[in-house]
């Protein structure tokens, strides 16, 4: 694959360094020092230059790419890069984006700013929290079709009140669906009457709200609840993001933010948010609000220093979970050794994330489950496929393959699959298949 | 005198309103005619009001208005209604024993119909002492002054529109303005087609129950009569007895009306336009709905327990299921949103009925309606603003905006509301006050219930109150004094007060 990264920046550094191996990667900045320096780093075609504009571009070769990556820490140059490069030829395109609002445009309209995949990095970081946060007994937990629907793994304890339940007993949940169960190494194809048994592993695949409310149920001891306290401090995007989330799963948090007028805006935003304005880093008023006793602090602050100190102090008043947001990627090996539960980078989410897509083909996401027996795919529906047109209950008849249809989602909405859900092109569908079938089922969208 | 104030321009607009109100009193006129009555009243009132109207009008011929002019404009268009309403009273009354024939008692009555208040000096209630075309034109300024006189100009005069956001958010009831259409004269022109269309749809139905026998006294006159007083949350009807005339069936159909005229008319807009859910989702409408149910509810146990005396209208309540429900509804239905018709003399139930009655008045209708009081918007408001007052004393840190349908109350509209529920409650307070002291130096003795309701009824523009100024009881033994402080109540209370009280703080603090 000829791939061209526009922004060497931590984010475009990482990415190349896990591209260049497998394919050709161009990597494209502005400063002529930096791309200079990284021509020496990794085995890469380096070209210093605005991105943005068709010269450079075509430098790159960028009308042969099969993907552009728009990484830098702007904004708008990597929407006019993914922009331009798509006057030059037919690259898959990729943009990184902190501002939501770009992220919901593109939602909206895919195609829009000749963008095929953004991601958006504050989103995706405040994602990460609240799996985080909110999944602690989860075994495995990806994210499909957008963060629209989740796929968790759990191990069924012995204690665990789903334990000895029928899947139907234990599937109280409107929009979730249990795909798949493991039992000593096997996969079973649950039905309604299957019995979940201590030692299970269950995956199931939904909302991400209903995959919090199933995990409360299978762990209620370590799952968080609606009572626990969950406190976010700093009202950057990522700390607004994570708060907006944990609102979504019917959680109250509280949220401490020192500008006036941020908090006002923030408390006009989260309607079942406790938003302070204080400073978080006085230690008087974290104990008059009874921080210590908090069961989760986030720290969210701009400052990776002030973040430490937080963490510490929280750390230190007997906080038993904290998570911090760490800038700067150097830090976060500091962070956890100080005692801090989880360190979270923004850029190594991001380049994670972006790297996860470009190792799967494209229209697919794909999670690899218990030892490759089975897996998890998202399939978009072309038009005139086997699936398109058919009802769900037709083609488990029809397909003599073993899979479950877990989750599809129509026009960005969740449709909750039914025998009778009958699919459309166009629709995402989020199903689990046996790794033997994988392709064979591939083949058919 | 300027006072930072071009008044030329609010008199000139002025004018033209008043021009128009000419227009108006076709309809008296026509009743005149059909009755055989004398036209002669009404052919000079309107050729006087229409003199009146082209004379003023120029004074200025081409009205600009800034704010301070469209505040000056809308509090003096209400007390020129008032004042233009007194022509025919005073021509139909001159020589003869009327009570209206008073210029200070006309001025009430006329205020009292335009701002849709409901009470009344008119000594004896009925067309043997009145004409039928004089008591239409009482029922007709009710029906005028409902949706509100400024905006049925906005909705019809061009002149008026250009300047339309500006004056309706003045008159309009409720904290702000709602705009259902780019276009505030096509906003303007829905509610008055909403208003119009209610009106309609309920003479045609109080007719229909005439037509099948249900209603015998409900003829066509009557019926067009009550259809002009419902919908405004008015409350004058040519019948001494109120709704208390005429039969059950009637008396049901009335209390739905009188409900929806208590609603935000903005709301049916929606309906109209397929999205009913806006309406059911609306707090303020649940509020109100949901104070109607509660009080009638309580006000029903309490009569069938017996707090009504067996009296002569409105009947037996007491071990009475159907007449005790129907008596609590109805009157609730009439006083929680300002109308003001009674089917009973409510005067002479226990205290413990009155009360709730009186609490019932303190309500208000919805912002939008054609409702006066405090506004069950603004009480939910204050409601939540104490709330999240005493929230933040425990937690001085805390942000916390006001949420009014999901969408945050800005602060500086929280602060106009907390002003204007104080000022109205201690404009009520001190007119009670003044009302009693005023009365007993003429020598009659106001119960507490008397006083207060009196100040009560006029400023939140209900009507009747207990005692002497129940429902079939009447305002004239009122001094002078205490009728002119009640004119002003019912003009600031029809206008929210704030408009006429900055047009005078602008006057007295503005160079």
């Amino acid at each position: 694959m000829h791939v061209v990264i526009v922004g060497a920046g931590e984010v475009g550094t990482s990415i190349a360094a896990s591209l260049a191996s497998d394919h050709e990667v161009v990597v494209v900045d502005v400063d002529p020092d930096r791309a200079e320096q990284l021509k020496y780093e990794l085995d890469v075609l380096t070209i210093a230059g605005d991105g943005t504009t068709t010269g450079i571009q075509t430098a790159a070769n960028v009308d042969e790419a099969d993907m552009i990556i728009a990484c830098t820490d702007d904004d708008r140059t990597n929407l006019v890069t993914c922009g331009t490069a798509k006057t030059l030829g037919d690259g898959f395109t990729i943009a990184r984006v902190k501002s939501t609002e770009y992220l919901r445009t593109w939602e909206g309209n895919e195609g829009a700013f000749g963008v095929d995949f953004m991601v958006c990095t504050d989103l995706l970081t405040a994602q990460n929290i609240v799996r985080v946060i909110g999944l602690p007994a989860a075994i495995d937990v990806d994210p499909f079709a957008s963060g629209l629907v989740q796929m968790a793994e759990f191990e069924i304890a012995a204690e665990s009140p789903v334990a000895g339940q029928t899947v139907s007993e234990a599937d109280r949940f409107e929009s979730l669906t249990f795909v798949g169960l493991f039992r000593d190494g096997e996969m079973i194809i649950p039905r309604g009457d299957t019995d979940i048994g201590a030692g299970d592993r269950a995956v199931v695949i939904g909302s991400p709200e209903s995959v919090q409310s199933f995990a409360n149920d299978v762990a209620p001891e370590t799952t968080p609840d609606r009572a626990d306290e969950i406190v976010i401090v700093g009202g950057s995007e990522i700390g607004y993001q994570t708060a907006r989330l944990l609102e979504e799963r019917e959680f109250t948090p509280r949220l401490i933010e020192r500008d006036a007028d941020r908090a006002r805006t923030l408390a006009e935003d989260l309607p079942n948010t406790i938003v302070m304005e204080h400073d978080a880093t006085d230690t008087e008023f974290l104990s008059r609000e009874h921080v210590d006793e908090a069961d989760i602090v986030v720290t969210a602050l701009r400052s990776d220093e002030k973040n430490l100190l937080v963490s510490v102090l929280a750390k230190r008043m007997g906080v038993d979970r904290v998570i911090a947001v760490v800038d700067s990627p150097d830090y976060v090996t500091v962070f956890e050794e100080i005692g801090i539960d989880i360190a979270i980078n923004p850029r190594t989410v991001t380049a994670e994330e972006i790297t996860r897509f470009t190792y799967e083909s494209i229209a697919e996401n794909i999670a690899v489950l218990e030892n490759d027996q089975a897996e998890v795919l998202e399939l978009e529906l072309t038009e005139g496929c086997r699936f398109a047109g058919r009802s769900i209950a037709e083609l488990v008849e029809e397909i003599d393959v073993r899979f479950v249809i877990g989750a599809i989602t129509r026009n960005h909405a969740l449709v909750t699959p039914r025998g009778d859900t009958v699919l459309e092109p166009g629709d995402h569908v989020i199903l689990l298949v046996d790794s033997d079938s994988v392709s064979e089922i591939a083949s058919m969208a | 005198m300027s006072w930072g104030v071009n008044w030329k321009a609010s008199v000139g607009l002025l004018g033209v309103g008043i021009k128009y109100l000419a227009v108006t009193m076709l309809v008296p006129l026509a009743v005149a005619v059909a009755y055989g009555e004398d036209v002669w009243v009404f052919l000079v009132s309107m050729a006087l009001v229409a003199a009146i109207g082209l004379t003023v009008e120029r004074v200025d011929r081409d009205p600009d208005l800034g704010p301070r002019e469209a505040l000056l404009f809308v509090s003096l268009a209400w007390l020129a209604a008032a004042l233009i309403g007194t022509i025919p009273y005073l021509l139909a009354g001159y020589g003869t024993a009327s009570t209206v024939a008073e210029p200070v008692n006309a001025l009430f009555e006329s205020m009292s119909g335009f701002t849709t208040t409901g009470a009344t000096v008119l000594g004896e209630i009925s067309t043997d002492r009145h004409s039928h075309a004089l008591l239409m034109w009482r029922q007709l300024t009710q029906w005028l002054g409902g949706m509100g006189i400024i905006v049925l100009m906005i909705a019809i005069l061009p002149e008026v529109a250009v300047n339309g956001a500006q004056l309706m958010e003045s008159e309009a009831p409720g904290p702000e303005l709602q705009k259902l259409t780019p276009r505030i004269a096509e906003t303007a022109r829905a509610l008055w087609l909403i208003y119009f269309g209610f009106t309609v749809v309920y003479i045609a139905i109080l007719y229909g129950l005439h037509l099948l026998g249900m209603a015998p006294n409900m003829g066509l006159y009557n019926a067009v009569a009550h259809g002009f007083t419902t919908l405004p949350t008015g409350g004058f009807s040519p019948e001494a007895d109120s709704i208390a005339a005429f039969s059950a069936a009637v008396q049901w159909v009335v209390i739905p009306f009188m409900v929806v005229a208590g609603v935000n008319f903005a709301l049916f807009w929606h309906v109209l336009r397929g999205e009913a859910e806006l309406m059911l989702e609306n707090a303020e409408f649940r509020v109100y709905a949901g104070a109607l149910a509660v009080v009638t509810a309580v006000l029903a146990v309490l009569l069938f327990r017996g707090a009504a005396p067996p009296i002569e209208l409105g009947g037996a309540t007491e071990g009475v299921t159907e007449n005790s429900l129907r008596q609590a509804a109805f009157q609730i239905g009439s006083l929680l949103n300002s109308t003001g018709y009674a089917t009973a003399d409510f005067a002479q139930w226990n205290t413990d009925a009155q009360i709730l009655l009186m609490f019932a008045m303190f309500i208000g209708g919805s912002a939008g309606s054609t409702g006066g009081g405090v506004k069950i918007v603004r009480w939910i408001i204050v409601a939540k603003t104490i709330r999240r007052e005493l929230f933040t004393t425990a937690h001085p840190d805390v942000v916390q905006p006001v949420r009014l349908n999901g969408s945050v109350v800005d602060e500086d509209a929280i602060r106009g509301i907390m002003v204007f529920t104080l000022l109205y409650l201690l404009l009520f307070a001190l007119s009670a006050v003044f009302i009693a002291l005023d009365t007993a130096r003429i020598g009659i003795q106001l119960s507490v219930l008397e006083s207060t309701s009196a100040s009560l009824a006029t400023i939140g523009n209900i009507g009747p109150g207990f005692g002497r100024l129940g429902p079939f009881g009447n305002y004239e033994f009122f001094s002078n004094a205490s009728k002119l402080l009640m004119v002003f109540l019912m003009w600031v209370g029809r206008l929210e007060i704030v408009p006429v009280l900055a047009v005078f703080i602008s006057a007295i603090d503005g160079r």
